[in-house]
């Protein structure tokens, strides 16, 4: 893994500066704290938000598991395409989708995305390249394949990126969507993100294998691959590499981010079937405790961090205010885009 | 006017449409290069090459999502699943993706595709080949549903669907592959939500779809010659849009209805038209609506059950008879 990287690295640098020799540069990895950090606040914000009321129905949050949904989202460059499940807030808001938009959806108010018409779980937006957040597990795998083979019929250079968990894994569309893809050798990159639980249930206690996506690449004819997922340096490197083979013509890539997340599997969810301890392990690996150790490191500044806590801080706040102060969906949207023509007629 | 096959019919109107649009692409298990196993896709593959007809494995959920994906993002792709039976095994896409992700992203996402099947019974095939899975798709908001009984409509309501920017269900009879029809040369392009009155008559109407429409019309003739009743017949074409006027219109002039239905009874496509009619027309009518339907069972696979089950020209002459006291 990557990880014993960055830690020679950034102990042959020891710099006080810059960062500039880094294979990542100091640009870049401010971008990817930032990116960590508005990922983190944004959904404490909403959990926050639930405990008042004021967000409805259910939400998954991804407390834990930014450094992935950051480090993608950071390699991914205009014109590339997420594709994203039901805990999909996060990688919505790394394509940097305004988090008055996620927030706004999320309280179903009139300023969402989609202006309550499709709720926490359905987060999309197209001109960010976010095509969608999928909540029947396993649907968005072959969609993506879908987008990737028009990319590869048409010559377009974009990459598709589909985001999913653990228990996606033991579908049958998973394995359906990794032979298509590796058949017709499309340019798409599956990010399994296992926090070790699929819903409630660990998911080493329903699954053949140790690594359930890494270890049925090989059954597909890909590479096996696990990365440390709570490290954004490495997620952003091993996104890179399979970006720059998708765009060669030279097939998928499926990649397993090791993780934790903080909170339960949904808002129902207090997630008591935790082992005693196992949460505080994996809050010492807290992706964005990482990353702040890790510009530390690189010579970036108390100041520098604080002030980009601060800016994020203020971008959700002011997010928030917007959302609190947003008025509810008109009745009319109601039987809006059902069909093409805007309307929902079925008959003369 | 020369005579095609509906299935030549299937091949024709594939190909109008990728000759015109080279958007318009074609996948589906052993469509390519064997021509797909009801031979309606034969020549496509040589016609259009490797990258616009393509051979998948043998994965319906992979078929619909690649179908989907690549419609939402330029491509207006034509899928096949080869027996209408397989829409149980990719049904998220049919019920929860292709219908839902316009109106749930309020209006940011397309999804201009065509599901060509190979639908209905009489190919002795049992009970998992043979069904008429129409009223499945039919009650999905966001979907369209069209379905041929001739190779003219075939073509034209093919190019409609393909052309048309909402997903479409396109189910073949295959029960109708072989049949001919006359066919003009030339491009034809018809337009979805149009049902069509195929013969006039006074004494009632009889709306009917797919290979139901050559059933009601021998039907109609033999109600003419023997028992002197002159029914109105109206292929429907298209369940969804449905041209509800053209129904409502011919009630209004025979006073009675009759739906011949090859789905199973319960929650069949004809209950919906005689709910339509019963609200809209009930002074209209002279006498109850009458559903002529397949029994409520799963379909037999032996010819002389399959027979039985499907409404045929006997049992509807018999059953308008008898409803009209003639």
């Amino acid at each position: 893994m990557a990880t014993a990287k960055d830690r020679a690295q950034v102990a042959g640098h020891a710099p006080a500066g810059s960062g500039l020799n880094d294979d990542i540069g100091e640009d870049k990895r401010l971008a990817l704290y930032r990116s960590q950090v508005r990922l983190r606040d944004a959904e404490q914000r909403a959990y926050d938000l639930f405990l008042q009321n004021l967000v409805k129905g259910t939400s998954h949050l991804s407390l834990g598991q930014e450094a992935i949904a950051a480090g993608f989202g950071e390699a991914m460059v205009k014109g590339d395409l997420s594709f994203c499940t039901y805990r999909g807030h996060a990688h919505t808001l790394a394509r940097g989708v305004p988090v008055e938009k996620v927030l706004g959806e999320l309280m179903q108010k009139d300023n969402g995305l989609m202006r309550g018409k499709g709720g926490s779980m359905h987060l999309t937006s197209e001109e960010h390249g976010v095509m969608g957040s999928y909540a029947i597990i396993g649907a968005h795998l072959p969609i993506a394949c879908g987008a990737a083979w028009r990319a590869q019929y048409k010559g377009d250079k974009d990459v598709s990126v589909c985001f999913f968990g653990d228990g996606t894994t033991n579908i049958g569309a998973f394995h359906e969507a990794l032979n298509f893809a590796a058949v017709w050798k499309l340019p798409v990159v599956f990010v399994c993100e296992n926090n070790l639980y699929m819903e409630y249930t660990p998911i080493g206690d329903v699954t053949a294998v140790e690594h359930p996506a890494a270890d049925r690449a090989g059954s597909y004819g890909l590479e096996r691959i696990v990365i440390d997922g709570n490290d954004a340096d490495v997620v952003y490197r091993t996104a890179q590499k399979a970006f720059a083979k998708a765009r060669a013509g030279e097939g998928p890539s499926l990649i397993e981010c090791m993780t934790y997340r903080h909170s339960g599997h949904s808002r129902a969810d207090p997630a008591k079937y935790r082992p005693e301890g196992e949460l505080e392990k994996w809050k010492e690996r807290d992706p964005i405790k990482i990353y702040r150790e890790r510009l530390k490191a690189f010579g970036v500044s108390d100041a520098k961090i604080a002030e980009i806590d601060a800016s994020v801080r203020k971008e959700v706040d002011d997010a928030t205010e917007v959302c609190k102060a947003a008025p509810m969906p008109p009745l009319d949207i109601l039987t809006t885009d059902v069909y093409a023509d805007g309307g929902w007629a079925w008959r003369n | 006017m020369p005579e095609i096959s509906y299935r030549d019919a299937v091949i024709r109107g594939i190909a109008q449409e990728m000759a015109r649009d080279n958007d318009v692409v074609f996948l589906g298990e052993d469509v390519a290069k064997a021509g797909g196993v009801f031979k309606a896709t034969v020549g496509l593959y040589e016609q259009f090459g490797p990258l616009r007809v393509r051979d998948t494995p043998i994965s319906e959920q992979a078929i619909m999502g690649a179908a989907m994906g690549a419609a939402m993002t330029g491509l207006k792709p034509i899928a096949e699943i080869m027996f209408s039976d397989f829409f149980a095994v990719c049904f998220d896409y049919i019920a929860n993706e292709f219908p839902k992700s316009r109106y749930m992203s309020n209006g940011q996402t397309k999804c201009p595709l065509v599901v060509r099947t190979g639908n209905g019974a009489g190919s002795r095939f049992g009970a998992q080949h043979s069904q008429s899975v129409e009223n499945w798709c039919m009650m999905i908001p966001g979907l369209k549903v069209v379905a041929p009984s001739s190779p003219i409509d075939v073509i034209g309501l093919l190019a409609a669907s393909v052309r048309d920017p909402d997903p479409v269900i396109f189910l073949e009879h295959k029960s109708l592959y072989a049949t001919k029809g006359e066919v003009p040369d030339g491009e034809i392009v018809d337009k979805l939500g149009t049902a069509k009155i195929l013969r006039e008559g006074s004494d009632c109407t009889i709306v009917a779809l797919a290979l139901m429409v050559s059933r009601a019309l021998a039907a109609a003739e033999t109600l003419k010659s023997e028992h002197g009743i002159n029914c109105e017949v109206i292929d429907v074409r298209s369940l969804v849009p449905l041209d509800t006027q053209t129904i409502l219109g011919s009630v209004a002039k025979t006073h009675r209805l009759f739906t011949v239905e090859e789905n199973p009874r319960l929650c069949g496509w004809g209950a919906e038209i005689v709910s339509i009619v019963a609200d809209e027309a009930f002074y209209d009518l002279d006498g109850p609506p009458v559903r002529i339907t397949t029994p409520h069972i799963p379909l037999p696979a032996a010819d002389i059950l399959e027979d039985i089950v499907l409404p045929t020209p006997a049992r509807i002459v018999e059953t308008v008879r008898k409803s009209l006291g003639a």
